[in-house]
């Protein structure tokens, strides 16, 4: 089993990048490995509660809950959901936030980081 | 007990979106990597700046006049204040124009780390010897 970590700026809706790196860590879980989940900038509002689903928008809320049932670590920047105006309140309790240097250190036990810059 | 080497690549223009500042805070954010971890193990991030990302690190910028914003060129210095390599490529500084005398040092902060600049094969050793890299 290896160690993936997974960090992503692009936005939950507006973009499918985001998305796919979801994808992807659910791939990788199925195939056994570890997977850590940073989001910075846009890709924070993943974290928000209350998302609705609409056929036309990326809805990630119930797979990133179902991921983190399984093991994956969740974690988002904490400044960056701050300066949209979400705070701990707004986002499952499941979900981690931290420092930028949360997302660093993972780099250190991790066979592949996977860094997706925003759109 | 180790070190581990991240290497930013910086891409994307300065200002219009946030990539590029991201970069330059994560990266500055391995100064204090060091709490999540082992007591000898350390993680050490270096910027790579290429393409557009070349601009984001020209002197005189006014950000905070005009967007109210830190400007990527403080953080440009503020990332060798902490020690970040910041590898700048040569063949695109000379594709827009750029010359030396435009890239800030921040030694008068009291840096060690000076901007290195280096030509595209020098930054692919670079990229060799890093052992993640991450694309901004």
């Amino acid at each position: 089993m290896a160690e993936l970590t997974i960090g992503v700026f692009s936005s939950l809706v507006g973009s499918t990048t985001l998305a796919s790196a979801v994808k992807i860590a659910e791939a990788a879980m199925e195939k056994g490995h570890k997977v850590n989940f940073w989001t910075s900038g846009n890709a924070t509002a993943l974290a928000k509660k209350g998302q609705k689903k609409f056929q036309d928008y990326n809805f990630l809320q119930d797979k990133i809950l179902e991921l983190i049932e399984k093991g994956m670590e969740f974690t988002i920047c904490e400044a960056c959901a701050q300066a949209r105006g979400m705070l701990k309140e707004d986002s499952h309790e499941q979900m981690k936030r931290a420092a930028m240097d949360w997302y660093l250190a993972k780099g250190f036990g991790s066979d592949r980081m996977l860094h997706i810059g925003g759109e | 007990m180790g070190v581990i080497n991240l290497a930013f690549v910086i891409q994307r223009p300065p200002y219009k979106q946030e990539n590029s500042t991201l970069g330059y805070t994560h990266a500055i954010a391995s100064q204090t990597a060091e709490i999540h971890l082992e007591d000898g193990d350390s993680v050490t991030a270096s910027l790579i700046l290429v393409g557009d990302g070349v601009l984001t690190c020209v002197n005189n910028q006014k950000a905070m006049e005009n967007y109210g914003l830190s400007s990527l060129e403080s953080h440009f210095m503020n990332a060798l204040l902490v020690d970040n390599r910041c590898v700048i490529c040569k063949e695109d500084l000379e594709r827009f124009g750029i010359t030396e005398d435009r890239i800030p040092d921040a030694t008068a902060m009291g840096a060690d780390m000076e901007p290195e600049i280096k030509t595209w094969d020098e930054i692919q050793a670079e990229l060799d010897k890093a052992d993640h890299l991450l694309f901004v």
